[in-house]
């Protein structure tokens, strides 16, 4: 059961507090937009055995949405941070490189 | 025999006698004992009969990895099947059955599986039992519930609390020999927050019984000097009879106390499961002694070498009168020597290996006692009890070279490390072949959340098994610094890796040698599942059942794989072991459930008119985790005629119903309009002040997912009803998109659905009741159909909203939750001269589909978009973009040929099955009939007085007077035709008054 | 107001430790950016108490004021009052994006007190109490559902949570108080 640290109460939160809500930096498409756009943001989702973003609410806390960086096959977290990003921030990216050198983002 | 000492015994109390009963017969104990030196100490060797055969089955352990010795425990209420007789304390009263047999323990019918050996080997219920299908149910089945199986299920609710606490430490040390007690005051002295847990009523684990001097004094006094300086330190936490279950994913780890299992009734909870998150967990969990697999190993009398000397040192049980020890190590002289200082007779020590040395043979040899080189036992005679073995050559066949009398075969094949908490969550083994064990490989632990790792061993479950290393393995593994305590003791010379014995042996032997006791697992049987082409040892263990059950194969395990890897012709490290997984050993189903049982199983809530709806006998309708009156029956009524009741007068007179738990969303801000027009498939931004508004909302894949009204409350904030289920979920849903989505737009919200208790006041009638209460103005002029206004009703601070789910005149009244109670009882008083009273949910749904509007979860099922549901009109044509607007514009969504909702109304009047199938013609791709469309809501209408029902149909709404069949139960068909689903007062005429 | 009950009107129990149902509680919810002077002057005028910092609790005089979130303060009094404090709340940060309101009804208050309190809670919420300090407020899991905590005299703990799961709030925290139920000696 993992534990997550809350970015927006510091709460070391455990599992069991946290609601998880699948893959993050979802960029949304809507009218106007293509049959294949609106497909791959619906229904395609990567599922890497290894670097990987997600969200998750701390719902039986401060009832906030944040993401975390997390390896999925060692469940080895690299960072969490607020939800209002579109992207990793520098210093998660950071993180993860230092611990899994070669990597790249977008992966 | 076996029987009590005179002498001796560390752990009992010969001032306290204890009686209890086995199998119905009076037996006595001391307090100290565990159950099965009880047993020992009365001379009951045989408690039980094995899994398959049936055979008689004696205690060969004296620790938690007892296969054989299982029996029920306790009585009525308080029975419990498969507890391990070496980890039950005894206690006054205790009483246990043995277990798989009939009609009794001495004498077993079953036992004839016995002599059919030959014809049930591995994999034989897979073979015999694939053909033909009907004998399973009949047959097969039938013969092997009543032949195989371990205790009986419990026939009574458990009388017992169970419950649940959390625990937070940088270390956790599971178990509390000389290891974890090293480790835990290594740390602890650094100054780390510790808790040492120990499964067994009693620290220092096997160290006292083997003799060692640590530091200079025995090492019962090291123990005992230990444990005080740890009861000490405020930053360490103790526990005996505290098991660690199994470690999990960052540093979380079970364990399970057994509170009040050694003194039941006296109030306090059995058993409780700690959930501990922990900085680091060391393993100091000790080994495991294997057995030696030669012929008649099962026999009662056989026990493992280290088991015998615990008996006899910890509880003074001598297990029988004349002994032989087995063993291709030097621990287990130790066995020969604790027997010879209790004045027993050792007939003989036989060691496999071809010559022995060392210092612990060179004592036993001091003492007279005959060691036999080079040798192992081809045969252990007897049937019931071990009368005697026949020795032979190790690397022979077989022949027999002398028979030696005996009544207790004391065996050591080498010891195991109890790796299963550094392995639960991906510590790696490596195969030492020296000590021939699995231990942990230290450079690939388990990791925690930073990568870190979060899991050590310590003592012998790394591998280390003299006293001395055992020591500094624990004060390494805890990070100590300096030195770690000294331990003297005899030098050991290497073991010798003896996997079957003798050698040579054919198979007459090999199928008599017992690998896994509990499941009737004989080498022979792993022998021909690896001819039988079974390479994976995950594939051998399901079919042969080796190491499956309650002891998951902590004693066959490792001489399992070494037999699979010989008979595959391949190293042991290449076959690998099996998987470990949580728990250690069975933890009761009562200990995870914890707390929730009965009452707070778990919550359900309640509005503040629940006691009112109780006293008046409501029949309760779960919806979601609250519970609503489905109806109010009264006396004599059954709850169709209350619901018809109900319906009638809320057509006729008043109906009262509690609204309470529809969900309540303030959503408020510069942006809230713009908001809610992309939460809601209609406009929400022009609604006027004080006005109200149907609202849909659909999630981004078009589906409808929630509806209710909306109230412009002012300027800048508008309410959101939700349905009764959708409240938290709506809530969280607009809180996802604000906060991932819409991060910049101005708009707070609030879930004020608890803050209001909501009462209906539905009927020709109600606005009389409102009248009657008095305070504001309710008139048509005033308040109009979807409005709302704001102000005092009987003296209560009220919000009424003019909006109806029944076609009738109706108002829904908020006022404070606190005064709800109050403001019922105010509306059911101010009622009574019109005739109201109160109605359910059942009620809700006829008045409902009488009008044919929908309710989310009956016409919706995530696949149903408004379009399908004659919602159009609830869609906005100008907006851009709401959320599901792009879904809804794909192929399929815009396909004319959807199931869509219409009336359907039976030909005979008669109710149609809830989910009813219409059927089409032909059949589909896989044979199955092809349909047309399902009933989605149904009921009686007791105001139309016959069956009224909406469903999805193929092209519904062209298809106005159509006749489906919908085949029913038994072969019947229900016609009904299709009409539209409004059946009452079509024009809205009722509720606009 | 007068009809006003609590859920369940001070229902207590005796245990190891006791649970008190704590009857009526004024509670307002106050969304907004809790950085701006505006909230905090607005704050300080409705309850004479500072704007908390994350996971803190202010107290003064009949009022205390809990951090809930990064935009959200959780504030506690008579409940009379709380409906006066909506209104100056609202006046004074008229033209602010905040959103003050009623959420007394909403709520159930639970005190759980004795030297033994934190045991009680132990055994329902995943908290490690050691670490919580004086003036922390904690949001947690409490068996089943969401509570809010925090640590409100000597050997007294608060906790709120919604009213509708009042009865079974009440229910496991009985159940956890019981004697011989103690997790430690001593």
């Amino acid at each position: 059961m993992l534990t997550l640290t809350c970015p927006h109460c510091g709460i070391r939160a455990e599992e069991t507090e946290l609601s998880p809500g699948g893959e993050a930096h979802l960029k949304r498409y809507g009218p106007g937009d293509s049959d294949e756009q609106f497909e791959a943001y619906m229904f395609a989702r990567k599922n890497p055995k290894g670097v990987h973003f997600e969200r998750w609410r701390h719902a039986y806390g401060c009832g906030k949405w944040f993401l975390a960086a997390r390896c999925t096959a060692t469940l080895e977290v690299f960072g969490t941070y607020p939800a209002q990003v579109s992207a990793p921030p520098e210093p998660i990216i950071e993180a993860i490189r230092a611990r899994r050198p070669g990597w790249e983002a977008g992966q | 025999m076996s029987a009590r000492l005179s002498r001796g015994g560390r752990l009992i109390d010969r001032r306290a006698p204890v009686t209890f009963r086995f199998d119905g017969k009076p037996m006595t104990g001391f307090a100290g004992d565990t159950l099965a030196a009880s047993l020992l100490a009365n001379d009951q060797m045989l408690v039980g009969r094995s899994f398959k055969y049936h055979r008689p089955r004696g205690i060969v352990a004296s620790g938690a990895e007892e296969p054989n010795a299982l029996v029920g425990l306790g009585q009525g209420p308080r029975f419990e099947p498969n507890q391990r007789v070496t980890t039950t304390e005894t206690f006054e009263g205790l009483t246990a059955i043995s277990q798989n047999h009939w009609p009794s323990l001495d004498y077993d019918i079953g036992a004839v599986n016995g002599y059919l050996s030959r014809f049930l080997p591995a994999g034989f219920y897979y073979k015999m039992f694939l053909w033909p299908r009907p004998f399973w149910k009949h047959v097969y089945e039938p013969f092997i519930r009543q032949s195989a199986g371990l205790g009986k299920v419990p026939q009574e609710a458990d009388a017992d609390r169970y419950e649940q606490a959390y625990a937070f430490a940088d270390l956790v040390v599971a178990g509390g020999g000389i290891a974890g007690l090293t480790a835990a005051l290594t740390a602890a002295r650094a100054g780390k927050r510790v808790i040492l847990l120990e499964q067994t009523a009693h620290w220092g684990g096997r160290a006292p019984v083997d003799g060692d001097e640590i530091d200079g004094m025995a090492a019962d006094l090291w123990v005992k000097n230990a444990v005080q300086a740890l009861e000490g330190m405020a930053n360490v936490t103790m526990r005996l009879r505290t098991m660690v279950s199994g470690l999990y994913d960052h540093g979380y780890a079970l364990a399970y106390e057994r509170v009040a299992d050694h003194t039941p009734g006296d109030g306090r909870p059995r058993h409780r499961l700690w959930r501990i998150r922990a900085g680091k967990v060391i393993a100091a969990t000790g080994a495991i002694e294997r057995p030696l697999s030669f012929a008649g190993n099962d026999i009662p009398g056989v026990m493992l070498a280290a088991a015998v000397r615990d008996f006899v040192v910890n509880w003074a049980v001598s297990p029988g009168d004349r002994s032989v020890v087995v063993t291709n190590n030097d621990d287990a002289y130790r066995t020969a020597l604790a027997l010879a200082d209790a004045g027993l007779v050792v007939a003989a020590v036989i060691d496999a290996r071809p010559s022995v040395t060392g210092d612990l043979p060179a004592q036993v040899r001091a003492r007279g006692i005959r060691v036999l080189e080079g040798r192992g036992i081809a045969k252990v005679k007897g049937a019931k009890r071990v009368t005697g073995v026949a020795i032979c050559a190790q690397q022979g066949e077989g022949a027999v070279l002398e028979e030696i009398a005996c009544d207790v075969v004391a065996m050591s094949g080498g010891w195991s490390p109890v790796v299963h908490l550094w392995s639960h969550c991906g510590g790696k083994l490596i195969w030492d072949a020296d000590a021939s064990m699995f231990r942990p490989d230290a450079a690939r632990p388990p990791t925690g959340d930073a990568g870190q790792p979060m899991a050590a061993t310590a003592g012998a479950a790394s591998g280390a098994l003299q006293t001395a290393a055992v020591l500094a393995d624990a004060h390494a593994a805890a990070g100590g610094e300096g030195l770690a305590p000294q331990a003297t003791g005899p030098a050991e010379a290497p073991m010798l890796p003896v996997w079957i014995m003798p050698q040579g042996a054919g198979i007459a032997l090999k199928s008599k040698m017992w690998l896994d006791y509990q499941n009737d697992v004989k080498v022979s049987d792993v022998q021909l599942a690896a001819r039988e082409g079974y390479e994976s040892v995950e594939h051998t263990k399901r079919y042969t059942t080796l190491g499956m059950a309650t002891d998951q194969g902590k004693l066959s395990n490792i001489n399992g794989l070494a037999v699979l890897s010989h008979a595959l012709h391949q190293e042991i490290p290449a076959t690998g072991t099996t998987t470990f997984r949580p728990p250690y050993t069975p933890i009761s189903l009562g200990s995870i459930g914890g707390e929730a049982r009965g009452e707070i199983f778990q919550p359900l809530r309640q509005t503040p008119m629940h006691d009112w709806h109780s006293a008046q006998g409501a029949y309760w309708e779960p919806v979601g985790q609250w519970r609503r009156p489905y109806c109010y029956k009264r006396s004599g009524e059954t709850a169709h005629e209350a619901v018809n009741r109900e319906v009638i007068n809320t057509r006729s007179n008043i109906g009262l119903l509690d609204a309470s738990t529809l969900g309540k969303i303030l959503v408020k801000g510069a942006d809230a309009g713009r908001f809610l027009d992309m939460l809601y498939t209609g406009v929400m931004s022009t609604l006027p002040v004080g006005k109200c508004r149907y609202g849909l909302m659909c999630n981004d894949n078009g589906f409808l997912i929630d509806d209710g009204v909306v109230v412009r409350m002012s300027e800048d904030s508008w309410l959101c009803h939700t349905t009764t289920g959708g409240a938290d979920r709506i809530h969280a849903h607009m809180e996802d998109w604000l906060q991932c989505e819409w991060w910049d737009w101005k708009v707070h919200t609030a879930n004020l659905t608890e803050q209001y208790a909501q009462v209906a006041i539905v009927g020709p009638k109600a606005r009389m009741l409102l009248e009657k209460l008095g305070g504001m103005d309710v008139s048509r002029e005033a308040l109009p159909f979807m409005t709302y206004a704001e102000g005092t009703l009987g003296g209560f601070r009220a919000r009424v909203f003019r909006i109806s789910f029944s076609g009738e005149l109706s108002y829904e009244v908020a006022v404070p939750a606190s005064e709800g109670l109050a403001f019922w009882e105010a509306c059911v008083a101010a009622g009574a001269e019109f005739g109201a009273m109160p109605y359910g949910t059942e009620a809700l749904h006829v008045l409902r589909a009488e009008k044919g509007f929908i309710m989310i979860g009956d016409e919706t099922d995530g696949t149903v978009i408004p379009q399908d549901l004659g919602l159009g009109w609830a869609i906005s044509k100008k907006k851009a973009d709401y959320l599901g607007k792009r879904a809804q514009e794909r192929s399929h969504m815009a396909d004319p040929n959807r199931w869509k909702l219409v009336g359907l109304e039976t030909l005979d009047g008669s109710v149609l099955p809830d989910g009813a199938l219409a059927v089409a013609e032909g059949v589909n791709a896989n044979g199955q009939q092809r349909t047309q469309g399902r009933v989605t809501s149904t009921y009686h209408s007791p105001v139309l007085k016959k069956g009224i029902a909406m469903g999805l149909v193929l092209n519904g709404p062209g298809r106005m007077g159509e006749v489906l069949d919908f085949p029913v139960d038994d072969g019947k068909v229900v016609q009904a035709r299709i009409v539209d689903q409004v059946f009452y007062d079509k024009d809205g005429e009722k509720q606009n008054v | 107001m007068s009809n006003a009950v609590s859920a369940l009107a001070g229902r207590s129990y005796s245990g190891f430790s006791t649970v008190r149902e704590a009857g009526l509680v004024g509670m307002v919810t106050l969304r907004g950016d809790l950085e701006s002077p505006e909230l905090a002057v607005a704050v300080l005028a409705a309850t004479g108490c500072a704007v908390p910092a994350q996971r803190r609790r202010t107290v003064a005089g009949d009022w205390s004021v809990c951090w809930m979130s990064p935009d959200e303060l959780l504030l506690v009094g008579p409940y009379a009052s709380a409906p006066g404090l909506v209104d100056q709340l609202t006046a004074a940060l008229a033209g602010q994006h905040a959103l003050a309101v009623d959420v007394s009804d909403a709520r159930a208050s639970f005190r759980v007190s004795g030297p033994k309190a934190a045991e009680v809670l132990m055994k329902l919420c995943p908290v490690d109490f050691s670490a919580l300090e004086a003036d922390e407020v904690r949001r947690t899991r409490l068996a089943q559902i969401a509570a809010a905590l925090w640590t409100s005299g000597p050997e007294e703990y608060s906790l709120v949570c919604f009213r509708s799961v009042a009865s079974y709030a009440f229910g496991v925290l009985e159940n956890a108080a019981r004697p011989g139920s103690e997790l430690f000696s001593g």
